[in-house]
């Protein structure tokens, strides 16, 4: 039977469901018994949520503008150059 | 279906390929504030992330023609800025005699101290401003080599083999960075968002 410790360690694996059915099968068991496992496995799945979900800030409308007329002079210099 | 819907990267890079001025600049706007966000997490520095910004879009622009869309474009455009943005922590670096090795050698590799069920929905307590300002400390936190293995994996969404392969890693060292870089950001946001008058204890 796994231990804490098994679990802790094919945590990541477990959650890319990249563990093969057996050890997915004795994992799934160990943290329906295992409060303390439960919560590690429920309060890391809400960790990488809210960082998936999160949208990026919009760049600040000047950096924007530079970068647009960096490119713009870019565009140009590869035109001149065939 | 309309004559408006979105084109798609392949597309835009074909047509900047072939010398249509609309295109990159679109492919700029579609997917610039992701790479500022690659920029500033990695780079933990305003003025830098900006220049990696401009620098990974000009490179990318002068390189095109070498793109052979083996991978995705944006696959491709992040890789690009994950090396600026790591070159430009490197020199700021330089200085200090640290290794990033040792930067990562914390000895207990997996250390749980925080077990507590968070306080409902942090997307909901927070705006998202709030939200973000939050996550985005959080993992300016973590050491360099956990942040990069972090935000290419799991914000970015590249896979093991493909965050390997940017980062010049082994498999082995990608999983093992990520799941630390999990649990501690786990840890951390737990201390912020656990439900108050949850006893917290050690574990294992």
């Amino acid at each position: 039977m796994p231990t804490c410790k098994d679990f802790l360690r094919e945590l990541s694996d477990y959650l890319d469901s990249a563990l093969d059915p057996a050890t997915k099968k004795e994992l799934d068991k160990h943290v329906q018994e295992c409060p303390d496992c439960w919560v590690v496995l429920d309060t890391t799945q809400k960790t990488l949520k809210i960082y998936k979900g999160c949208e990026p800030q919009a760049v600040p409308a000047a950096l924007e503008d530079k970068l647009m007329a960096a490119l713009k002079v870019k565009m140009a210099e590869k035109k001149l150059s065939g | 279906m309309t004559s408006t819907e979105p084109q798609s990267d392949e597309n835009l890079v074909e047509l900047a390929k072939s010398g249509d001025d609309t295109a990159f600049p679109e492919l700029v706007k579609r997917y610039s504030r992701r790479i500022l966000r690659v920029a500033r997490n990695i780079t933990n520095h305003e003025e830098d992330s900006e220049d990696v910004l401009q620098e990974t879009f000009m490179k990318a622009y002068t390189h095109l023609a070498g793109f052979q869309g083996n991978s995705k474009f944006y696959t491709w455009l992040v890789r690009i800025a994950m090396n600026e943005s790591l070159m430009k922590l490197r020199k700021r670096k330089s200085g200090k005699l640290v290794s990033l090795d040792e930067e990562l050698n914390t000895g207990e590799d997996t250390m749980i101290r925080e077990i507590a069920v968070w306080e409902g929905n942090p997307e909901d307590t927070y705006s998202q401003e709030e939200l973000r300002a939050i996550l985005d400390k959080t993992i300016s936190s973590l050491p360099e080599g956990f942040r990069s293995v972090f935000m290419l994996r799991d914000v970015e969404e590249f896979s093991t083999e493909e965050t390997a392969e940017a980062l010049d890693l082994s498999i082995p060292a990608v999983k093992s960075r990520l799941l630390r870089a999990r649990l501690q950001l786990r840890e951390k946001l737990t201390r912020l968002f656990k439900s108050k008058g949850e006893n917290t204890f050690a574990y294992l």
